[in-house]
């Protein structure tokens, strides 16, 4: 059943052929009806017209019968009738296409009226309005009815033909009927029914087979089109729908393929502004880093020898020298993003532990600089990941660096904590704490949350950071309160599968 | 450690850009060193020929014949140690650079006292072998810088001596990358690894019957190497 329901969603052919045959149904069967009426009263109506014809001959030749004979003996009279009867029903030859009833003479006395008939009609057969308008009034009446004659199994349906005669000799009055059968006729109607049937059966059949046909038709270019397009979707533009034709289906084939080249264009397009990019991005470093590499090895040529300058010039060689470093950071830092962005980082994956990267990272330099002390919290398990090692050091002196730049923390905390998919580094300070809005805007490029602290970083190192995570597959979320600290959670998965959800769950989220 | 005081060490700068070859000129001539430059690819046997450095400083982008080509033509024909000068972090070209047969690189841009520990460290021996070491069918001969397997010597770089010295002189020992790059290159250079696993493999595929399963030198997953005495 639920197949079925299925289908009918999903199938538009299944809801065209099934209302087609229906519909189709319907209408044959209003037309079979209609027809079948008109050829039933058709075929009746010429009967009865030649029914009464002919049983208005029979009822003269028996009024005739009756005036000839001047007969008054009742015993006679009797003959007469039945001789009556007989020659007129003998007149049928082979076929009995009808029977005969005569009924008198007619007596008021309410007593049983006899009855003479060419066969054992059953009662019931003669209507009883019939009955009445001939034993009340003179004249030719007729009326259907259902013939069945006694000792015989079923009725046929029949047109009774019924008038009153007189017998001048005796004043008697008779009613004389005429059941004129139409089993002929109905044997006709059923072969016109059957044959209405089994056309209609036959119709609907291949209707519907037409019905299936054209809409295959028109629906098989539209199925070649979601196919295509399903593949475009996929990324496979080379795709083209066979154009036949101008019709609908060959104009939608032309505008496919119009859409197609189109899109193929852009992404070529695209795709040559994302080369390009790439290839300026790896020029620009190039030609930049060797006159910054000659300019760098003089300012620092000149740095160590300041101490032979006067104040003036040593303190230029200082500021030269810092602002070079900046700049090289800036440099480094800006092509790496770039990098990023045209997608042409690219991963160097190794076993990895990040437990030794975290006692690695409690022995940093920055730290020890700046005063600042370290606990490690379930980092003597080794926990290993596929990573790329100089990214992931990287994003842990990034956030080393930040927490000793910006934090204002006297010590720090490094954890880590695996799950069956993935492994998360924690690095957490108990500074100044960042704000709802800083935690969403501290991986924004050159965002910094006081601009006026400003301790000559890049900006850049946290985006990075974030970059080099996604690069893995990984994560890599700010949580924090103002005045409470902050606390940095590095994930990436094991096995690089996509990103899980994070072994560490941080103590402000 | 056996530096060579009888005379000054002399590098070969190969670079086309004419300030920055000038610049580390007398970088190194201040540290004590005598440098001599060549500005053309095309041009650099020549001047090695003339000059018989102890160390190249190698630019890999060059007119003419480009860095990896002058790199493997120095190398096959001397073992003398070649510093790759990149201005590309790409790692691939690195590789390459390593596979010509370069022996370590720096990263434009670089500092002064960088610059000088790297040709150092390549200038200076870093074994300390006294006897020579036999190991299964190896023989190390630290006299003669001699390595022979089977009594047939290999043909191996002075770089690559020391790293097979320093991973026989303590059998069993496990030494991570990191560890190895201190020894042999001489300097810390975090998680460098390709330089320790380009090495590695050329000098497998020297030493080793079959390199894609070493039986001298195993890898021990995510730690480093160590060295395993077939008959000890």
């Amino acid at each position: 059943m639920r197949g079925i329901a299925r289908l009918w969603r999903r199938s538009i052919q299944t809801r065209v052929v099934t209302s087609t045959v229906l519909l189709s149904v319907l209408v044959i069967s209003l037309t079979g009806w209609a027809l079948l009426r008109d050829v039933a009263s058709g075929l009746a109506d010429s009967r009865r017209v030649a029914a009464i014809s002919e049983a208005r001959s029979g009822f003269e030749y028996a009024q005739a019968q009756l005036d000839a004979s001047v007969e008054t003996e009742p015993a006679t009279q009797v003959q007469v009738l039945t001789q009556m009867v007989d020659s007129l029903t003998g007149t049928r030859a082979g076929r009995q296409t009808y029977e005969l009833v005569l009924q008198g003479p007619l007596v008021d006395t309410g007593s049983a009226v006899p009855v003479r008939s060419s066969a054992a009609i059953a009662p019931g057969s003669l209507p009883d309005d019939l009955v009445e308008a001939v034993t009340t009034r003179s004249g030719t009446f007729w009326r259907y009815s259902e013939l069945s004659v006694l000792g015989t199994s079923g009725e046929a349906p029949a047109v009774v033909v019924g008038s009153r005669l007189r017998s001048p000799g005796t004043g008697d009055t008779y009613a004389m009927y005429y059941l004129f059968t139409m089993a002929e006729q109905q044997n006709t109607l059923d072969l016109v029914r059957n044959a209405l049937l089994l056309g209609g059966f036959a119709m609907v059949l291949m209707i519907a087979g037409v019905a299936w046909l054209v809409s295959r038709q028109v629906l098989n270019p539209v199925r070649l089109a979601r196919r295509i397009a399903e593949r475009y979707a996929g990324g496979a533009f080379e795709q083209r729908m066979h154009v036949s034709g101008e019709d609908d289906i060959g104009r939608l084939s032309t505008s496919f393929n119009q859409m197609a080249v189109s899109l193929q264009s852009q992404i070529r397009r695209l795709e040559n502004l994302s080369r390009l990019q790439q290839r300026f991005v790896s020029d620009v470093s190039h030609e930049l880093r060797t006159p910054l590499t000659t300019v760098q090895m003089a300012s620092e040529l000149l740095y160590d020898q300041r101490d032979r300058f006067d104040p003036q010039a040593a303190r230029s060689a200082e500021l030269l020298k810092h602002e070079l470093d900046r700049f090289e950071g800036l440099l480094s830092d800006l092509l790496d993003l770039s990098r990023f962005d045209a997608g042409a980082a690219r991963l160097e994956l190794d076993t990895v532990d990040l437990a030794a990267v975290a006692r690695q990272a409690a022995r940093d330099p920055v730290l020890v600089r700046a005063g600042i002390r370290v606990r490690l919290v379930n980092t003597a398990a080794p926990a290993f990941v596929d990573a790329d090692i100089r990214r992931v050091d990287r994003i842990v002196r990034n956030l080393l660096s930040n927490a000793a730049a910006y934090s204002g923390s006297p010590r720090l905390e490094i954890e880590v904590r695996q799950n069956e998919s993935c492994v998360s580094l924690s690095v957490r300070d108990f500074g100044v704490g960042m704000s709802g809005d800083e935690n969403l805007r501290v991986f924004d490029r050159f965002w910094r949350a006081d601009p006026a602290r400003s301790q000559g970083g890049t900006g850049l190192g946290l985006a990075i950071a974030r970059e080099d995570a996604t690069l893995h597959g990984g994560t890599l979320q700010a949580w924090g309160r103002s005045g409470e600290g902050s606390e940095f959670i590095l994930t990436i998965p094991k096995g690089g599968g996509a990103a899980a959800p994070p072994a560490i769950l941080s103590v402000f989220a | 450690m056996s530096y060579r005081r009888t005379k000054r060490d002399r590098v070969l700068v190969v670079d086309d850009d004419a300030s920055l070859a000038e610049m580390l000129t007398i970088v190194l001539e201040g540290e004590g060193l005598t440098a001599a430059v060549c500005r053309s690819g095309d041009r650099v046997m020549e001047v090695f020929a003339d000059f018989k450095p102890d160390v190249v400083l190698l630019d890999l982008m060059l007119p003419g014949l480009d860095g990896m080509s002058v790199c493997r033509q120095i190398r096959s024909t001397s073992a003398v140690p070649i510093i790759m000068l990149t201005a590309k972090a790409d790692t691939l070209d690195v590789v390459r650079g390593l596979e010509a047969g370069a022996d370590d690189y720096i990263t434009k841009p670089f500092k002064n006292t960088e610059l000088v520990a790297r040709v150092r460290a390549r200038l200076r021996r870093t074994h300390q072998l006294a006897e020579p070491l036999v190991f299964g069918d190896i023989v190390l001969d630290p006299a003669g810088h001699t390595v022979t397997r089977k009594g047939e010597p290999l043909d191996l770089t002075p770089l690559e001596f020391d790293l097979l010295a320093c991973l026989l002189g303590t059998p069993e020992q496990v030494f991570t990358r990191e560890l190895l790059l201190e020894r042999v290159w001489g300097y810390h250079h975090p998680g460098d690894t390709k330089l320790v696993n380009v090495h590695m493999t050329r000098l497998r595929s020297k030493i080793e019957d079959d390199a894609e399963n070493p039986e001298v030198i195993r890898t021990v997953r995510g730690v480093g190497y160590q060295a395993i005495n077939p008959s000890p």
